[in-house]
Order: structure tokens, then sequence, then C-alpha cells
């Protein structure tokens, strides 16, 4: 509480408000003198009886709408239904009952406002307006306070008690810091993100129907989303798919710039987590004549022809490749789990 | 005067309610100290009423959809009226969701006007923040209630994405796998908040119970908390107002509260409110139904956040490609997602802290309750600017794919311009607006000196030819000439005789402040011009 620190300068004394450094501002000494408030200008309906009076009948008028347009919302509500077999019927309640509603929140508000900038005063007033400071009175009678309660408690002289009690105040917070530990049920988090569905011999099928995908049926320059044989019936489907989802495209060969690529895939056929390595959205869009797949979410791009490498955007990592091959029965299937995890980047993502 | 008299009723039913109050709550105390208060007259004052007014419509329309909503993840079997949908497997969420849209009447009304009041809120709110910025409103003694203000505007944000992600549709769920893929890029605990946030593996069945329970407690009764704190500051201080004649630090001018403010006030809730209601009932918002429940495979292109998310969306997509490295020790440093957080928490807390950085620049201990015109202050003006244009762009960047492909333009161009620009054109904003607030300021001056051009032009005796010009009237002038202005500061040795590094960082920004100004025209100059106003033409 000491003032001087403050650049406060004490008051000459004559006025209660204090006298603030003004810091860097420039005060002027002959500054234009102010002329004060402007003078009122009167309204019409200020000086007409005519004028009020239709004032009063217009403001009035608002309110009866207001009236109205409630009554007619209520009216709606019974009159257009919703109807099981015309969903257009939703689009109708939706509008009337909203209009209504409407009107009679405008019809009050126009009203009001209306009947104050008509009917009510319009002449500015002046009040007068107080330093936020307490007066001098009140800041040492708020000083001798705390002395006081300090005193009395002896909170400053009982250094024991005093630390002791931060030490109990720091410490009663843990437990429940603690308890948000089962707001998750994973012992460790990080393992589950190194592996999805995908496993040696796991038939590829399409999403969402399930349906096998024979190699002979994928043509050059087709796509197929694709998840793993039994996801739709996996008890955490949706947690296994956001990790195991994939898209297959069929490159022709030559086109393939990657050894590794052509290698891990099957006759020009490539899969690849469908998850973004940014932040995990899926990498829906294959184009086809670039060969660029794109991702909706932040538009990174992936070249498919080049073992998925990003070209553009905020991504760094290449998607991970599925090792894919065919069954006895001519059927894509894959050859193992992704090598790497999937999706998004982590801080162990690297580690063992 | 304790005769039975003075306890007995008069007046009827009013009179008997107010004596009743009174003498059990002592309502005559509070409407002697708070009916006739003065309130400050303009529309710039309304932001942040319709901001609150938003707000209260948030409360109301949210508590309705409670009574119909299931924050449960649980799969279900959709078999409601929406037919596309049936038979779908969706989370009873979702399935909620269509149930109050499709077979409650009024339902999808009360959602729209829920959605489309949060979007107020949030827009009312950062108006009305910048209002408060580009005229000062936030000096002495109002820097706390800044702070306060913002913390608002953060909560909006909150509220608005938490309750975006509860329908667990295609898009919220989307928008919530792109959270959870920043917060497994947080170093060293990523992998662990994220299975604490979701229960487990993301999507989990826990997030939407977790962000409702956030959704309509913890972040409304905050809001309300923080719009109390507001308010109650808003009296202590009373309210400022535009510089203007009779109008000082000293004094509030305008209407009381009691009846002019009650009304017009009062009433421009109910016009909030219906603005927000004829939009909600003619236009269509977030129709969940379009796009299925949630399903980590597909996505649908060109999807954007709601606006006020916009920006952040944004700073993830202008992050340059390969910004993720693994460091010695084979740890995982994500920093296209780590730079994008940084950038946006730092603007954050610029935006926080700028009141008490001006307050040191400035060293100004006075209560400021006159507010500067914009143009009276061109250097913070001009660092508003910048601000307003470093968001805009980040905002932009979150439409990268829609302005490549209305425009017909290459997506990497684009982007490639937004990264550009999201340097550029702050500092090109700072410098032309700091320049045109100085011009303004000369035009000002140049007025209060030398008058209006009248367009009429007169011969003199000796020959010569000049523009007559009218002298402002009294009440003009004062508008023009009564602002702060403060000159730079050189760096001083303290009591030890050292010049510390904190006293030459003040002098340079009080240079970087100030250095270029224009003082108020003063009585002095003023008797000056009009003592040679004869040959007074055109300027210096």
């Amino acid at each position: 509480m000491s003032d001087n620190s403050n650049g406060l300068v004490p008051s000459s004394g004559e006025s209660d408000e204090y006298a603030y450094s003004a810091g860097a501002g420039l005060v002027l000494s002959d500054a234009i003198a102010d002329p004060g408030i402007e003078p009122h200008r009167v309204r019409m309906t200020d000086k007409s009886v005519k004028h009020e009076k239709a004032a009063e009948r217009q403001v009035s008028a608002m309110f009866v709408i207001s009236i109205l347009g409630s009554i007619f919302a209520i009216f709606a509500y019974f009159f257009w239904p919703l109807d099981e077999a015309n969903l257009d019927a939703v689009r109708i309640n939706t509008m009337f009952l909203g209009l209504g509603i409407t009107l009679g929140l405008f019809g009050i508000g126009f009203g009001a406002v209306h009947w104050a900038k008509t009917l009510m005063p319009d002449a500015e007033v002046s009040e007068e307006r107080h330093q936020t400071r307490g007066t001098e009175e009140n800041r040492a009678r708020a000083i001798e306070i705390i002395k006081l309660a300090d005193s009395e408690s002896g909170f400053s002289r009982r250094k024991l008690i005093r630390r002791t009690m931060y030490g109990a105040l720091a410490l009663f917070p843990l437990p429940a810091i603690v308890f948000f530990k089962d707001m998750t049920t994973e012992a460790n988090p990080v393992e589950k993100l190194r592996h999805t569905m995908w496993q040696a011999n796991k038939r590829l099928v399409q999403d969402p129907s399930g349906v096998p995908i024979k190699a002979a049926d994928v043509t050059v320059g087709s796509a197929f989303h694709v998840i793993p044989e039994g996801l739709n019936e996996a008890d955490h489907m949706l947690e296994e798919k956001s990790k195991a989802a994939v898209l297959l495209v069929r490159l022709d060969p030559a086109d393939i710039h990657s050894a590794k690529e052509a290698d891990w895939g099957y006759e020009g056929i490539v899969a690849y987590s469908k998850i973004c390595t940014h932040v995990g959205c899926p990498v829906a869009l294959y184009e086809q004549h670039t060969h660029h797949l794109l991702c909706p979410c932040h538009q990174s791009t992936f070249d498919i022809t080049n073992d998925c490498a990003v070209v553009f955007g905020p991504a760094t990592r290449a998607l991970p490749q599925l090792k894919i091959g065919i069954d006895a029965e001519g059927y894509l299937i894959a050859k193992g789990d992704f090598e790497e995890p999937v999706g998004p980047s982590f801080w162990e993502r690297k580690a063992n | 005067m304790t005769t039975a008299t003075n306890t007995q009723k008069k007046g009827g039913f009013l009179a008997g309610t107010a004596n009743y109050l009174d003498e059990r709550v002592g309502v005559a105390g509070i409407l002697k100290e708070f009916g006739r208060k003065i309130f400050p007259d303009h529309w710039s004052f309304m932001l942040g009423e319709v901001a609150l007014y938003s707000f209260v419509v948030l409360l109301i329309s949210g508590t309705f959809l409670t009574f119909f909503f299931q924050p449960a993840m649980t799969p279900v079997i959709y078999d409601g009226v929406y037919g596309p949908l049936k038979g779908a497997e969706v989370s009873v969420a979702y399935a909620s969701t269509l149930d109050i849209s499709f077979e409650v009447r009024g339902g999808l009304l009360m959602r729209q006007v829920h959605h489309w009041a949060a979007l107020l809120f949030v827009a009312a709110a950062g108006l009305h923040m910048l209002r408060v910025f580009f005229t000062g409103a936030f000096r002495k003694p109002r820097e706390i209630n800044w702070v306060v203000g913002f913390m608002l505007f953060v909560l909006g944000m909150a509220g608005g994405f938490t309750g975006y992600s509860l329908p667990d549709d295609l898009l919220s769920g989307n928008g919530l796998r792109i959270i959870d893929g920043m917060i497994k890029g947080l170093p060293v605990v990523g992998a662990y908040v994220s299975s604490l946030l979701f229960g487990g593996e993301f999507p989990g069945e826990n997030i939407v119970a977790r962000l409702y329970s956030l959704h309509i407690m913890l972040i409304p009764a905050l809001i309300l908390v923080f719009v109390a704190i507001h308010l109650f500051m808003v009296v202590i201080h009373k309210h400022t107002h535009y510089s203007g004649p009779g109008k000082k630090d000293t004094n509030v001018v305008g209407y009381p509260l009691m009846p002019v403010y009650v009304a017009k006030a009062g009433g421009f809730f109910f016009l909030v409110f219906g603005v927000i209601m004829v939009i909600a009932a003619n236009f269509t918002i977030n129709p969940v139904w379009n796009y299925g429940g949630y399903d980590p495979s597909p996505v649908s292109a060109g999807t954007q956040p709601d606006w006020y998310i916009g920006w952040l969306d944004g700073a993830l997509r202008l992050a340059p490609t390969h910004l993720e490295v693994v460091d010695w020790a084979g740890n995982t440093w994500s920093w296209n997602i780590l730079l994008p957080m940084i950038v946006g928490i730092a603007f954050l807390v610029v935006v926080a802290v700028y009141p008490f950085f001006e307050a040191w620049v400035t060293g100004d201990k006075r209560e400021h309750h006159v507010l500067d015109r914009p143009r009276n202050a061109p250097t913070r003006t001009a660092i508003g600017a910048a601000g307003v244009t470093f968001y805009a762009v980040l905002w932009a960047g979150a439409g990268t794919d829609l302005i490549a492909t209305n425009f017909a333009m290459s997506l990497n161009q684009v982007l490639t311009s937004i990264q550009i620009l999201l340097i550029v054109a702050p500092i090109v904003a700072f410098f032309i607006t700091k320049r045109a607030c100085l011009s303004l300021q000369r035009k000002d001056r140049e007025i209060a000196l030398h008058g209006h051009e009248s367009g009429r032009i007169i011969r003199l005796p000796h020959g010569e030819f000049v523009e007559v010009h009218e002298a402002v009237d009294a009440f003009e002038l004062y508008t023009l000439t009564d602002y702060k202005t403060y000159r730079p500061v050189a760096a001083t040795a303290n009591s030890k005789g050292r010049i510390t590094f904190s006293s030459r960082a003040r002098a340079a920004w009080s240079r970087f402040f100030f250095e270029d100004r224009v003082e108020p025209v003063t009585q002095t100059e003023l008797a000056a011009a009009h003592h040679d106003h004869g040959q007074v033409e055109g300027g210096h």
C-alpha cells in the first residue's frame, strides 16, 4: 500500500480526489475550454400534442402486434404439426412457429425502444464521477482492519501455524488430481496406438459393406475404401476403424517410383492407411490424374506413386503402407499389421 | 418518526408491495442508489449488450434442448422418422439430436436458435472487445475488466466448441478427431492426455457425456460468474463516454437508468432475441441429418468449423510441410501442431495483457473515462489493425480449399500466399493505419484552426482570391481538440545512477508509440490562427 512507488502524488488537500501522475502524458495549460453539454434539441413529440398522441398509439400498436404474434405462435404449434410421412412439415412448423415468436419479441422490443425514444426525456444529464480509489479515511481504516485481523489472529507472528497451513492447502487438492486417473481404463495408451486390427491373412473388405475384394476386380485407376474383415462385428468398432481404415488404389506398375511400395503391394495394387499423419482426418480424396491423396481437413497431400510421401500441407510423415497379397481364392489379404503406428504423431512414436 | 401511521399501507397494491420489499430487503436504498444512475448513449455500447442477451437466449434455448438430448455414445439402430438414416447404427446422442429436429415440435427451431445465438454471442463479444480496444476503454481503472471480458470471449469459444461436438455427427466427430490429433502431438503427455479425455482410445464412448457436463454446467456457470464480475465493475467504474462537449473524466453524461435505459435496454433484449428467432425460423444451420453419425472413415470436402474456431483451424493449415522432427532420444516433436498452438496462445496472451503493456509505456496513472477517438491514438489503433489483420489472415487460412475451388486457383499457391500474408499483411496494415490516423488528426487540426471549407471564393481588394472558411462552433472545436497525447520519454537513471534495461526498453517503446504524433490545438495556436485569418488558405 505504499503510494509513492506507483507514481501517486498526494493531492494538495483541497479536493479529496487524488492527483495521479500523467506519466508521459502531455498536460496542456491552454487547452481549448469545454463549452459544456450541447443545448438540448426539442423533439416533435415534446412540442406537439398531436405527435405525442401519435407516438403513444404507435407504441401500443407494436405491443398489440406482439400479442397477436404470440397468439399466432401458439396457434401455429397446433395447426402445423409434424408429420411422419412428410418431413417438409418440419420446415413449415419451424418457420411459422419462429415467425410468430419473432413478432411477439419484435413487438415488445420496438415498442419499448420507440417509447423511450419518443416519449421519455431525451435531454442528456451529467452525473459526478468519483475516483475508484477509496478516500484517505477509508484506506486508513482498511489498513487498520487488516492489521487488527493480523494481530488478533497472529497470522504474521505465528510462523508454525502459517507454514503448516500453506502446506495443508497446497496438498488438499492433490487427491482430486489422482481421481482423474480413472477417466481412462487404459494403463498404457501408447501400446494401443502401435497396433491395429490388421494381421496376416486378414482379408481386405469394402467399407462399409464388408464385401471382400478380388484383386482381379480392381482396375487400374480405381480406388477402394477398405476395412479389415470382421471390423463391423468388432467390439470396439469405431476405435478399431479409427486406426484400421485403408485406401486401396491400383496404379500402373510403371508409375510406382518406390521399390518398397511396389514390393508391399500386389501387381500395382497398393494399400495405405487412410488416417492422416497430421491430426488424423481420413485422407479420403484420391485425385486420379496426379496420383495424389488429399486430406480434406488441412490439405496435406500425399504422392501415392512415391510411397505416399508428403508433397504439400502441414503433415510430415508419409502414410504408412499395408503389406498386401492374395489368398488362394484371389481375394486381397493383408500380410501383417502396419509396420509403424498409423495416424497422428505422438511423443513416443519412434521410441521402443 | 416511529408512529404506527408510518407503517400503514398507502396507495394500493404497488405501494404495498414496495413497502413489503423495502421492509425485508431494503429495495428503497437499492433504487435510490441505482434507479437514476446515468448511462451514456452510443450505438457501439450496445455490442456488449448483444453478447449478454445472446447468452440469455442461449440459456433459455439450451435448457429446452437438455430436456430432450441424451448425451450417450452407446450405439443404437436409428428408428426415427428420418427415412434416409432408418436402420443405420448411430449413437444415442446423434439419434436424440435427430429426434429433437424431427419429432419435437419447435425442436429444430430451438436447435437453430441455440446455434445461431452461439455464433452471435462470440461475434458480439469479439466486436465489443474491438470497440473497447480501439477507443482505449481498457485504460485505468478498467484493465482488470478487460481481462474479465477476455476470459468471457475465451469461455464463449470453449462453450461453442463443446456444444458443437455434442450431436456426434460426422462433422463434430471429425472436429474431435482433430482435437485428438492435436493433443497427441503434445510433448511427453500427449497420448496420456488424449486417453484421459476420451476414456481410452479415440473416439471411445465417453467424450460426448464429458463435454456435455462441461457445456451445460461448468462453462455456463463460469460465464455467469464472469458476466456478474464484468457488470459489477461497470457499476463501480460507471460507463465510459465518448469525448465531446461536457464530457469529462470526472463526470458521466447520458440518460438515467429508470426509465430510459430500462425501456431501451429491456426492449433491446427482445430485439436481439427477435433477430435470432427470425434467422432460426428461416435459415438452416448444422443440418446434422445430412452428414450421418460419426464414422472415422468418410469425410466431406470443404467442411468448415464454426466461424470463431476458424482462425485456429487456419493456423493448423498454414504450418509449413515437414516441421515434425524426431530428436536424438527418439522423441517426436510435432512442431506442425505445436507451432500453430503457440501462435494461437501467444496471440491470445498479447490481447489479454495489452492494457498493462500500454500503461507501462505511457506511465500514465490517471483514470480515463473519456474514450479516445481511434485516430487520436494512432499507434494503438495501428496495433489493433495489425492484430485484426493477423486474425483475419489466419481465418482466411481455414478456407484455403474453398478459396481455391471457388476461384479456380491453385490450392498450393493460395496457401503459400496466405502464409506470406500472415507475416506481411499485419505490418502493412500497421503502417497504413498509423498514417491514416495521423492524417485524420492533421485534418482535424486544420479544421479546428481554420474552419470548414465553404466553397465560396472571394476576391480581396488587392486582387488575391481566397476561399472563405467557416469557423467551427465551440462544441465542434472542443470535440476536435479534446484528446490526450503523450510525448516520448528518455531512458533515465535510477537512484543508483544506473540506466536499467527496463528503462531503456520503455524509452524505445515510448518512441515507437509517440515519436510521430499530432498534438491538440491550444488556445494560443487558435488565437494566432485567427489573428492572421485573412491570409489563411488551405493549410501549412
